[in-house]
Formats: structure tokens, C-alpha cells, sequence
């Protein structure tokens, strides 16, 4: 665990006259999957979109790889090798399926292996294929996105709350997919739903009115009610 | 009832099938068969040219919400430079050689798009990069623009309107029976169908198309996935002035005599037709262009009182069935 593949240090990000994230330091570490919890408005999505480099840093620094990112474009940190489902999985609903994946790859061809593999994890891409994406339902636009961050090897998948509005049944295949995934990939995972988080983090961070407010392993956060209930207990219920 | 009547509009075709709904419903109205052919041509070749021009700035609209009023110079410097060159070729222009007449024609429009292809790199890197996101200063910036390039057309060329030069060989009209056809709409309506078709092909055969498209839904997530959506931007930018320049020089040929104020009257059909099309697509501004195009020739002809309305009222039709177009880019 002595590899961090991503380090925040004291990142504050502004948006418009309003300062939300108040010195965030984070450290992530390589493989396993890695749960940023808080409330709404703590600041979970600034922090990812920070990452990205969508909304900028106005102080701070973010490395990846040990490669400072802060003050990259967006597309050049996609290229290094991060992934990023955001809230709304930004599905291109006026393409099909193949062609929202073909998008994420940067040769333009599919890997056998990869696109089997995401086949096995949700069939139903196979099934819709070639249907537009508009016409999917609100798990399998999910399920798109999370196939789009894993068609080509990346080192760093970065979700914002995969689980918001989907169906118990669907959460249960989302836990199960992203098992899979994580066994080659890290997760960064933005969530609210403290059951489904639990169910998959290996560490855990709590973010707080833009700061974190505690970090350690999730085990021990699952094992003590009088912590879950001291940091968790604004909106945390499964 | 009503479920009835969207399911067989659908099975129709939908939207698509909306300026053949259009011709049969002209038929009856205008009374003549030769007649109506020869509008229905007519206003085929003129939407054509509006789609040309509209193309462009639907993508650009579409890609990075940006509202650029200065489309209009590229229509009006693509006319005057293509009426330049064709004055200047006036032997080949008027030769009885279709060969030299086609090869006046093609370095007339050429010229044009060059034209479009430098000003447009320019006037993006210059007026519309810097105020990428800021939809009022965008209008105010491009319309101060717009002033300029009008102004420098009348430097240029000056007030009195000029003539432009029609290549012998589509001059006139043939006939077909008592059906007369224009020689120059029918060939801007073929000049269109090509445009469309290597575009709809790009956009939707190409990876650079599908950036294109999906640049258009969501410029963030494209750039998200590791795609630079600003060098994406200039390159729709470039082309769709290249086309306004291209639509601008067919246009001054149709009207034979062009001012200074081409572009600017143009641009109202244009912005008809990509409001009613729908931002970003290809697709909706080809309908969009047809359908006004279509529209204009029959209303003149059968209502002329209301022609000068017709667009609008087409318009207001359009939006109320369809708030965001007949066949926007993003599903909603």
C-alpha cells in the first residue's frame, strides 16, 4: 500500500464567488476500490471533477502517478489513463450503444477480450447494441457508462454515485460488476447509499462541508456504529 | 385519435416525409401539374442553397453554443468573390463550351471556400475564441464583426448592387412537356444533395463525425473521455464557413444581381431554418431548408400577399409542435 496511484494535497476549488472545496488532502491508493462518502453538497462531485480537471484547482496540488495533474487539460488526464462516470453518466443519447463505446476507445477498435469480458458483466449491452442509447433504461445507461470507463485499460476509474435512482436488483449487479473490475483497476467511488458502499470499499473517506473529515478503512467504519453514526448520520442511511 | 394520427405520420416516414406532405398539398392548391413542378424544383434548388448555408452555423450552434451573427459575412464575401472571379473569366463564362463554363464556375466557388477556409480559422481565433461561453458578448462581438465585414464589402466592391456572370451552360430553363425547369436551381439542388451526402457520410461514417456528434450532446464528456473538443470546434468552424462562403456564391448566381446586404437578408432564412431544424443537425437544417424553400415558391405563387410571413408562420408552427426542432441533435 505504499504506492498512492492518486494524492490530493490540500486542493481549494472555487465555483463562481463560492469556495466548496476548503483545503481537500486524499490520498487513494492503487487497486481496490476506494469510497469518498458525504452528504449532498459536501463536495464529493467538486472533488472528482477537480481530478478531471473540469473545475480548476485554485490551490493545491493533484498527482497522479506522481505526475502533477492539476494543471492539465481535461482531455490530457483522460489520456493518462483516468476514467470518469459522472452523476449523469453523460451518455450520448443520440448515438447507439457501439457507438458510445467506440468513443471511449482511442484506437477506434474494440479488444475481444475486453468487450467479452464486459458482455459477461452486462449482457444487456450485447442484447442493445446497436439500438440508439436514449432508448435504454436508466440501469443499463449505467451500465454504459461504467462499459464505456472499462473498454481500454485504465489505471483510475472515477464514479460519481452510480447507484442514484437505479432499481435494489440493479445496486446488486452494480456491486457485483464493479468486484470484478476492481480486481485490475482502481476504483474511486462518490456515494451516499452507505450500504452499497460498504458492500465494496476497501478504505473510506468522509467529506465534510468541503474537507475531509475522516479516512481509514472501511472495515473499521462498518465495524462501529458510534462512528458511522458520529460522521454519517446527516444522510447516510442505506 | 390522436395516437392514430402520430402512428401513421410515423409509419409515413415522420419528419422526413413532411416536404413530400408539403408538395401534395401545393398540388391541388396551385392548379397546374407543369406548374407545379416547375415551383416545386424551384423551391428544391433554394432550399438547397439555404441548407448550404444554414449547415454550418447549425453545427457550430450545436457544438459549442455559440451564437455567431457574423455568419453572415462569409455569405456575403462568398458572393461577391465568386461574381469577381466569374467577371473575371467572363470569356470562359459565356463560352459555348460547358467544359470551360463547369471550370469558371468551380474556380468561382473555389475561391469562395478558400476564402471561407482562411477567414473562418481567422474570425474564430480572433472574435468567437475569446468569448467562448459568454452568449452576449458573443452576439455583441460578432455583430461588430458583421459591421465590419459589411462595410469592407462596400470598400471593396462598392454601394451599387453588381451583376453576377451565369456560366452559359445553366442558363435558361429545358422543358420536359409543358413543364419548365431552371437550368441553375436544379443544378444548386444536385450541388446540395452532393454537400448533404459527403456530410451525412463524415458525420456518420467517420470517428471524426461521431466526435462531431457527440461534441454536439456533450462537449465536457467527449473531452472527458480524452478528446480535445476545441481543435474539434475550429475544424467545424472552418467548414461551415467554407460552406456559408459556398452557399453565398451559388446564392449570388440564383438572385444575378448582389449588394451589400446579401448576407444580411439571407441570414434570416438561415436562422429560420436551423431554429426549426433543430440546433446541431444535419439532418433538421436539410429539412428546415427544404421545407422553407418549398414553402416560400408555393406561397408566392398561390398567396402572394403572405409570402413575406410564410417563413415566419412556418416557424411558429414548427416550434409549437416541436419546441426543439423537427430533428434536434440531442434526445431528450
Amino acid at each position: 500500500m505504499s504506492d498512492h496511484i492518486l494524492r490530493l494535497d490540500d486542493v481549494h476549488t472555487d465555483i463562481g464567488q463560492y469556495q466548496i472545496l476548503h483545503g481537500i488532502s486524499l490520498n487513494v491508493p492503487e487497486g481496490g476500490v476506494h469510497v469518498l462518502l458525504g452528504r449532498n453538497g459536501a463536495g464529493k462531485t467538486t472533488t472528482l471533477r477537480t481530478i478531471m480537471g473540469l473545475w480548476r484547482a485554485r490551490a493545491g496540488a493533484i498527482t497522479f502517478h506522481h505526475h502533477d495533474i492539476s494543471n492539465l487539460h481535461t482531455s490530457d488526464i483522460a489520456r493518462l489513463g483516468i476514467a470518469y462516470v459522472p452523476e449523469n453518466m453523460g451518455i450520448f443519447g443520440g448515438l447507439t450503444v457501439a457507438e458510445n463505446m467506440r468513443l471511449a476507445t482511442h484506437s477506434d477498435r474494440f479488444d475481444a477480450g475486453r468487450l467479452d469480458r464486459i458482455y459477461d458483466l452486462f449482457p444487456a449491452m450485447k442484447t442493445f447494441w446497436d439500438r440508439p442509447a436514449w432508448a435504454l433504461s436508466g440501469g443499463q445507461k449505467q451500465m454504459l457508462a461504467i462499459s464505456r470507463a472499462i473498454i481500454e485499460k485504465r489505471d483510475l476509474i472515477l464514479i460519481d454515485e452510480p447507484t442514484k435512482g437505479l432499481a435494489p436488483a440493479i445496486i446488486e449487479a452494480m456491486i457485483a460488476a464493479f468486484r470484478e473490475i476492481a480486481q485490475d483497476t482502481t476504483i474511486l467511488l462518490v456515494e451516499q447509499n452507505f450500504h452499497f458502499a460498504s458492500s465494496l470499499g476497501d478504505s473510506v473517506a468522509v467529506i465534510d462541508d468541503g474537507r475531509i473529515s475522516h479516512h481509514g478503512d472501511m472495515a473499521d467504519l462498518v465495524a462501529d456504529a458510534d462512528l458511522q453514526n458520529r460522521l454519517l448520520s446527516l444522510s447516510m442511511n442505506a | 385519435m390522436n395516437k392514430q394520427i402520430s402512428s401513421l405520420f410515423e409509419k409515413a416516414g415522420g419528419v422526413y416525409a413532411l416536404p413530400v406532405i408539403l408538395m401534395v398539398i401545393a398540388l391541388p392548391l396551385v392548379g397546374s401539374f407543369p406548374t407545379w413542378v416547375t415551383l416545386t424544383v424551384a423551391g428544391l434548388g433554394m432550399g438547397m442553397m439555404i441548407f448550404l448555408m444554414a449547415s454550418g452555423l447549425s453545427l457550430v450552434f450545436g457544438l459549442m453554443d455559440v451564437l455567431n451573427f457574423g455568419h453572415s459575412a462569409f455569405i456575403s464575401f462568398g458572393a461577391f468573390i465568386a461574381a469577381s472571379v466569374l467577371s473575371v473569366l467572363a470569356v470562359w463564362v459565356g463560352a459555348d463550351n460547358w467544359v470551360l463554363n463547369l471550370l469558371a464556375l468551380t474556380l468561382a466557388i473555389g475561391a469562395a471556400m478558400l476564402f471561407g477556409l482562411v477567414a473562418g480559422w481567422a474570425f474564430e481565433a480572433v472574435i468567437v475564441r475569446p468569448v467562448y461561453s459568454d452568449h452576449l458578448r458573443q452576439i455583441l462581438i460578432t455583430i461588430g464583426a458583421l459591421i465590419v465585414a459589411d462595410q469592407l464589402v462596400l470598400v471593396i466592391w462598392g454601394g451599387i448592387p453588381i451583376s453576377v456572370p451565369k456560366p452559359a451552360f445553366l442558363q435558361g430553363s429545358f422543358f420536359i412537356g409543358d413543364i419548365s425547369i431552371e437550368i441553375y436551381r436544379s443544378f444548386a439542388f444536385v450541388v446540395g444533395v452532393v454537400v448533404f451526402g459527403l456530410l451525412y457520410l463524415v458525420l456518420n461514417r467517420t470517428r471524426l463525425g461521431l466526435l462531431i456528434r457527440a461534441g454536439v450532446e456533450n462537449r465536457e464528456m467527449v473531452e472527458a473521455l480524452g478528446f480535445r473538443i476545441g481543435r474539434l470546434f475550429v475544424l467545424v468552424f472552418v467548414v461551415g464557413s467554407a460552406l456559408a462562403a459556398m452557399g453565398g456564391a451559388m446564392w449570388g448566381g440564383y438572385q444575378g444581381l448582389i449588394s451589400g446586404e446579401l448576407g444580411s437578408q439571407v441570414m434570416i432564412l438561415v436562422f429560420i431554418v436551423v431554429i426549426i431544424g433543430g440546433l446541431g443537425s444535419i439532418e433538421g437544417s436539410l429539412l428546415g431548408a427544404l421545407l422553407v424553400g418549398l414553402l416560400g415558391n408555393y406561397v408566392a405563387f398561390i398567396f402572394p400577399k403572405l409570402s413575406l410571413a410564410s417563413n415566419m408562420l412556418l416557424m411558429m408552427v414548427i416550434l409549437l409542435w416541436r419546441p426543439y426542432g423537427l430533428k434536434p441533435a440531442i434526445k431528450r
